[in-house]
């Protein structure tokens, strides 16, 4: 069987295209929005939700049948919230300044609806290995969002990607000036606003 | 001491919206703008669990996670606060039950008109983030109370002008794939954009 036709590569792709979580679901917005003001940030905020995300979903997936129906909820937040605190510590420990950059944005990973939602409706009622797909197929499905959203954000904002100057002096001394309205809150709401409006176009017509 | 606080409060809901500014709790905002009713008594479910448990939180990371923290119960050097993320989540999701259950019990009246979106409000993002800036922000105990109180108000405010816009924008003709998802995030960003007109008022030097 080719590798595109499996069920594993099903539910990996599905999440990056056609059902991406963030701009076709309206799921996870709060952080895909905050940490996008540079690359790195963004970057690093992709990883850390893919690994809790494919994380939780294994283990969810795993204890599936051990856990009651109507305590269900506080479980799994028990599991991602825990998942959550190693991936901050690991960021303190090896990355700070990031870290720092991110701030509360690492915590609010545990109430990013993207993570309780593909738990519900995904690892309860599936095996573990289809499950670590679904989560990093969601994770990087949510990542790419983030990355075009950063990489605008700062190109225009401050004229730079992963902190390198990108746009020569001399477009400056023509009398350029960078963005500074894309550093601020709004906007991320209207470059996001743009990419889903693109993105929903190309769907449509392919 | 007062004026303090009053700053504090307006920065929370105008400057510094936990919404149009940090992003927190857009999930339901968006999920929950269709009509100004529903927003109306989600933004008051919010205000409400805000209110309770930013103050909640503030009282357990002082007593028992802070480094140090533990020193009246004779552990002066136990630093727990790495513990912080999963007892914040596990005190907002037992005082939404509690709460939910006092009021079913007490205030049938608002427990129907606020009783559905208890449980919505566990996973707000805004809820969990209030609190963490709180910790972040060192904030005393006051200040906590303020801070929790005026986030609610700019959760109620942002959400009440979103559905009022939606509402009127239902007879709108957009291009096809910007209708929906795309325009609500432009609609908001609109918003936060009016309310960046507040940065830099200051009450009390």
């Amino acid at each position: 069987m080719k590798l595109t036709k499996t069920k594993e590569f099903k539910v990996f792709m599905e999440p990056i295209s056609v059902a991406n979580p963030v701009s076709v679901l309206v799921l996870g917005i709060c952080s895909s929005l905050a940490v996008t003001t540079q690359l790195i940030p963004a970057f690093v905020m992709t990883f850390a939700m893919t690994a809790v995300l494919a994380c939780s979903n294994v283990i969810i997936s795993l204890m599936r049948n051990l856990i009651p129906k109507n305590i269900r909820i506080i479980v799994e937040l028990t599991v991602i919230s825990s998942l959550v605190i190693l991936a901050d510590q690991l960021l303190k420990a090896f990355m700070f300044d990031v870290s720092k950059m991110l701030s509360v944005f690492v915590g609010l990973i545990i109430t990013n609806c993207i993570i309780m939602g593909r738990a519900e409706a995904f690892a309860l009622g599936n095996g573990p290995w289809i499950s670590f797909w679904d989560g990093i197929g969601n994770g990087l499905g949510y990542g790419w969002i983030l990355v075009v959203v950063a990489f605008f954000r700062e190109l225009l904002g401050s004229g730079t990607l992963f902190g390198f100057k990108i746009i020569p002096q001399a477009v400056y001394d023509f009398g350029y000036v960078d963005m500074g309205f894309m550093v601020l809150a709004p906007g991320a709401f209207i470059v996001i606003g743009l990419i889903c409006w693109f993105q929903k176009t190309c769907i449509k017509e392919s | 001491m007062f004026e303090h606080l009053l700053s504090l409060g307006i920065e929370s809901i105008f400057i510094n919206n936990i919404l149009l500014a940090y992003f927190l709790g857009m999930c339901s905002f968006l999920a929950c703008s269709k009509n100004i009713k529903t927003a109306i008594g989600l933004g008051f479910a919010v205000i409400f669990v805000l209110s309770i448990t930013a103050p909640m939180n503030w009282l357990i990371n002082e007593f028992l996670l802070k480094e140090g923290a533990l020193a009246w119960a004779g552990f002066p050097a136990v630093d727990l606060s790495f513990l912080q993320f999963i007892s914040f989540i596990a005190t907002i999701a037992a005082m939404v039950q509690i709460v939910e259950l006092v009021m079913e019990q007490f205030s049938p009246a608002l427990y129907s008109a606020l009783g559905i979106f208890l449980p919505l409000i566990a996973v707000n993002c805004s809820i969990l983030g209030a609190s963490l800036f709180m910790v972040e922000r060192n904030y005393n105990f006051s200040e906590t109370v303020v801070f929790g109180f005026g986030s609610g108000i700019g959760w109620l405010l942002a959400i009440v002008a979103m559905a009022a816009v939606q509402q009127k924008m239902s007879y709108a003709n957009f291009p096809k794939g910007l209708a929906g998802f795309g325009v609500n995030m432009i609609i908001t960003g609109l918003i936060s954009m009016t309310f960046m007109a507040f940065a830099g008022i200051k009450l009390v030097g």
